[in-house]
């Protein structure tokens, strides 16, 4: 399926274009000294070249800050992130943007596994597909995939939103607790107390507004066609019944 | 009525009657048994060691005279803030839900009077907590609870948990009758649901993983904290090796006595292997490395006395960490309260059920009446006694073997006394030269 287009993701580039930008060039700073800089920025706007799929660029910044990298990047980009906005113009490894507290993450490519995984807060916006375990143990963080989600995606989900605008892989949504799923495309096997829940207007307005902050546009016809999924809160309780439910 | 055995009874050494009652509650209810503690068989233990004290061919020390030091420095492999401890003693992790807030702020007076660490738990860190631990290690486990970068920032020293001594390869457990308010919004979760954590990290798998991980961790806080890496003892000489591998700047290994709020009894007692077992396994990795003493070694798991202190430390290891004698410290199964165990359905010096949170100790529960009947200030006041306890005891056993400090203890201080342990800690059986095994 699709992925639907972004909008307002580019308002938003240009918009932080103007700002004073300084730029950390991987070919020959170390990540560390780019993390360092951004922990105690001395600027609101930062870009990152030739990432070249390093790992944990931009993780643990806790400011109001952009920070956009100019490639792939490798595991955990931007993990625990608070407060900034961080795009990645390419594909992410494992654990973009995972135990994210708030702000977002753009991801202009695909990601890999455990994007988003444990986030409590923030905005998560993989443009393309990302792979098994999306948003695994997810506590409140909203995720939007324009493309598809992998396996196993929202497993023991806790808390937040997940929007996947194509298809959904074996799995979603096992053992998951209070977190709500929208998925437009197919779905695999569902995982285990995982069931499909009506999508009533309160449904529809909440699938539009992350949407919308995504920057995907949509339209009525769009939104009819995801389904809502979220827990039959049937394995709350221990009891010798459900062994045969794993 | 006579004991049965005066009247020529014979109980089954394999049918015993826990083992009856065992299967009748299984029979009866259809769920299998959920308990605290730790592995309650009885395994080769420091108990089987016993340590060569000075006399013609060593010099002793002074007892009260001479200096025997207990300081300890952890995490200096790569972290600009290493810890330094006064003694080697240390909390063992214990969340905020499986015991009570009052408890885990009694857990860091006592641990901060004598100078040691405590540590947080699958639950996230408490302000109560942070607020009285002067060092405090916060753990990074894979149902990441309560998980918030400014408490990585906050905290002395992080644990990325793989596992632990109760239930290696199990997640944690955390019953209904837990899971108050305060707790289920801490964890993101319903309140009064049976919680089941994960016994996987989320977002790595293998030790390749694990060292980007550990790199994440790091970056996060600036290379400032020491990190640990903890494990259940299982396949110890591995697993010590591959954490070293993946940038650990301290192991911690615990053994299969170590204590749990909440695992099936079938996990507890027969997953695992004993610490008496692990730490020379531990200790070898180490060795092989060229890395024991620069990496940090912290055991756990059934450690009561200074003399398990000690011999932990003679095999070894740099550090212990204490969690259900901790809990014993604070009043767990204190007689004063056998009539409120009795009515519960277990006693005094048999009270396991940490699970169930009617803890008449106020301890391992969230009830808020039961709760208040521990006083975090006198409660820190007796772990902090406990501690001073231990040390001084490992102390004089350590003058005993001539050593000015308690990290001197060395293997060739310790002698077994029975063929199993010796074979396990890899030390003579006492008035032999034999380690079975050894050489071969």
């Amino acid at each position: 399926m699709a992925a639907l287009s972004r909008a307002e993701a580019e308002a938003r580039e240009t918009a932080t274009s103007t700002a004073h930008t300084v730029t950390v060039d991987l070919a020959t700073a170390t990540v560390r000294s780019l993390n360092a800089e951004l922990h105690r920025p001395t600027a609101t706007s930062y870009e990152v070249l030739h990432p070249h799929g390093a790992h944990s660029i931009a993780a643990g910044v806790h400011d109001e800050i952009d920070v956009h990298v100019r490639g792939h990047a490798g595991y955990f980009c931007a993990g625990m992130n608070q407060l900034a906005h961080v795009v990645v113009d390419g594909s992410a490894g494992n654990g973009v943007a995972e135990n994210m507290m708030s702000g977002t993450v753009r991801v202009r490519g695909d990601a890999s596994q455990s994007a988003g995984a444990t986030g409590r807060g923030g905005l998560l916006v993989v443009e393309g597909s990302a792979s098994m375990r999306c948003g695994i143990s997810m506590k409140g963080i909203d995720i939007v995939v324009g493309g598809s989600v992998g396996p196993m995606s929202a497993f023991m989900a806790q808390a937040g939103r997940m929007v996947v605008c194509g298809d959904a892989g074996d799995g979603l949504g096992d053992s998951i607790y209070e977190a709500r799923l929208y998925v437009r495309g197919s779905v695999g096997a569902l995982g285990a107390d995982c069931v499909e829940k009506e999508m009533r207007d309160e449904h529809r307005a909440e699938l539009a507004e992350l949407l919308a902050a995504a920057g995907f546009e949509h339209g009525d016809q769009q939104l009819r066609e995801f389904r809502r999924y979220g827990s039959a809160r049937g394995l709350y309780h221990f009891t010798s019944e459900h062994s045969g439910t794993y | 009525m006579r004991d049965p055995s005066e009247r020529g009874l014979r109980e089954s050494a394999t049918f015993d009657r826990a083992s009856i009652a065992a299967i009748q509650h299984a029979a009866r209810t259809g769920v299998y048994d959920i308990r605290g503690w730790g592995a309650k068989r009885a395994v080769p233990h420091f108990d089987d060691l016993l340590f060569l004290g000075a006399s013609m061919s060593r010099y002793p020390l002074e007892g009260y005279r001479e200096r025997c030091d207990t300081d300890v420095v952890l995490g200096d492999r790569h972290a600009t803030r290493p810890l330094h401890l006064d003694i080697p003693v240390t909390i063992a992790g214990m969340s905020f839900g499986a015991l009570s807030a009052q408890a885990k702020e009694a857990l860091g007076r006592g641990a901060s009077e004598v100078g040691t660490s405590t540590t947080t738990g699958d639950g996230g860190m408490t302000d109560e907590e942070r607020g009285e631990s002067t060092t405090l290690v916060y753990q990074l486990l894979p149902s990441r609870y309560g998980m918030d970068p400014d408490h990585l920032r906050a905290a002395d020293a992080i644990e990325v948990v793989l596992g632990q001594g109760a239930k290696p390869g199990g997640g944690g457990m955390l019953l209904g009758q837990k899971i108050s308010d305060r707790v289920a919004e801490m964890r993101t979760l319903p309140a009064g649901i049976d919680q089941r954590s994960a016994c996987r990290h989320p977002d790595w798998t293998g030790p390749d993983d694990l060292t980007i991980k550990i790199g994440e961790l790091r970056e996060i806080t600036d290379w400032e904290k020491p990190i640990y890496v903890k494990v259940g003892a299982t396949r110890t000489y591995y697993d010590v090796k591959l954490a070293v591998a993946a940038g650990a700047d301290v192991v911690v290994v615990d053994g299969m006595q170590g204590g749990t709020a909440a695992t099936q009894e079938v996990f507890i007692e027969h997953v695992g292997i004993p610490i008496l077992a692990a730490i020379p396994q531990a200790v070898a990795a180490l060795q092989e490395l060229g890395l024991h003493r620069k990496v940090q070694l912290i055991v756990s798991g059934g450690i009561r006395t200074g003399a398990d202190v000690a011999k932990a430390m003679a095999l070894g290891a740099d550090a212990v960490a204490i969690g259900t004698a901790a809990l014993i410290a604070l009043g767990d199964n204190d007689p004063q309260y056998a009539a409120e165990y009795e009515a519960i359905g277990s006693a005094a010096g048999y009270y396991d059920d940490f699970q169930d949170g009617r803890d008449p100790a106020g301890i391992t529960t969230q009830d808020p009446e039961l709760a208040s009947r521990l006083d975090p200030v006198e409660g820190g006041r007796r772990v902090a006694n406990y501690l001073r306890v231990l040390t001084m005891e490992a102390q004089t056993l350590a003058r005993a073997c001539g050593k000015a400090h308690v990290q001197h203890l060395e293997p060739e201080d310790l002698v077994a006394l029975t063929i199993e342990a010796a074979a396990m800690a890899r030390v003579p059986l006492a008035g032999t030269s034999w380690i079975p095994g050894a050489g071969s």
